[in-house]
């Protein structure tokens, strides 16, 4: 329910990096959401297609990487996905290992594309 | 075409406000923690539970967040310890920016704990650091037990699970063993402390988990070093 909040955080930051391209105008937007960030996709794909629309940004495209829990093992130096919440690591069976993925939600790009000269 | 990596946080700024608030904290060696949970789990009546067993002289303030009405703070005031309601107009959450604001005109070098109670949500305010040392997260045992499950957010970023209402597990199907289970699958380290703010079961546990964050945060102060 807080989708809208980090659609408009998006769409500034968006207009922040907008502003470093004069003459050139975003067409994709990127971002990676992890599944512990506690954001629903659907809805942040429907609030930022809100609040774009009417906006000089319009169309812009939203491309959203969801990332599930990566984990590093203590032991065996594995790096592993989770899935269905079973943390053992599935090279050594050990239980202790850090996470290193799934709480993303970050920005990851902007496509610009150049005005054709007039 | 040309593509332009960024890979920043989209609450960066919400980061930086909060980064800003956790040194101010440490300059003055306050513990502040974040009480999360769905509404009606029993955050203000924890905090009422904490307050009135807490000597007068503690130097203890509460932040409180809601929706709408200045409720909350007023059952909070009664005890004699300064608190402030926020009210956040539609928000499902606090942000570290209202905690900024709402802090202004307190002076921190008075203070040896923070509690902040959160919007009642068990999903938004995982997302917004709020400089907290600890997020705490309450389930009361009338949710159901696979809440951790469904919602694994905040499980897995809080360090303590407060499992409330405690006296009712006569009358409701819950089963706490699955319920610590859950909470453990999705964050095998998480400390777990049963309570019941009605006959006070398990009160003297939370009250020693504070007191023992609150040594270390206070002993942590960088006002010593300079």
């Amino acid at each position: 329910m807080h989708e809208l909040g980090i659609a408009e955080a998006t769409l500034d930051a968006v207009r922040k990096e907008a502003a470093r391209h004069p003459g050139a105008r975003v067409t994709r937007v990127g971002m990676r959401i992890g599944e512990l960030a506690g954001i629903d996709a659907s809805a942040l794909r429907f609030a930022f297609e809100a609040i774009v629309r009417g906006t000089d940004f319009e169309p812009l495209q939203l491309e959203i990487e969801y990332c599930l829990q990566k984990r590093k093992c203590l032991d065996c130096g594995l790096d592993f996905v989770v899935r269905d919440y079973d943390l053992q690591c599935p090279a050594c069976h050990g239980l202790r290992s850090d996470c290193i993925g799934g709480e993303e939600l970050d920005l990851a790009f902007v496509e610009v594309e150049e005005y054709a000269a007039s | 075409m040309q593509r332009v990596e960024l890979g920043q946080k989209v609450l960066s700024e919400n980061a930086r406000i909060a980064a800003e608030l956790r040194d101010r904290f440490r300059e003055h060696g306050i513990l502040c923690v974040n009480l999360i949970s769905s509404p009606g789990s029993g955050k203000t009546s924890l905090l009422e539970r904490t307050l009135e067993r807490l000597p007068k002289t503690e130097r203890v303030a509460v932040l409180t967040g809601d929706i709408q009405t200045e409720n909350d703070a007023a059952r909070l005031r009664r005890f004699g310890f300064p608190v402030k309601q926020i009210t956040t107009g539609g928000t499902c959450h606090l942000d570290a920016k209202m905690i900024e604001h709402h802090l202004s005109d307190w002076p921190l070098e008075n203070l040896d704990v923070l509690f902040i109670e959160n919007v009642g949500n068990l999903v938004c305010p995982s997302s917004y650091d709020l400089g907290e040392d600890a997020k705490i997260v309450l389930l009361s045992v009338t949710e159901g037990e696979d809440k951790p499950l469904k919602y694994p957010s905040i499980f897995f970023k809080s360090e303590l699970m407060i499992l409330n209402k405690m006296d009712l597990l006569p009358y409701v199907p819950f089963s706490v063993e699955a319920a610590v289970e859950n909470a453990r699958r999705v964050h095998p380290g998480i400390e777990i402390v049963k309570v019941s703010c009605t006959t006070g079961e398990g009160l003297d546990l939370w009250l020693n988990w504070i007191e023992k964050r609150r040594r270390a945060a206070n002993a942590q102060t960088t006002e010593s070093v300079v």
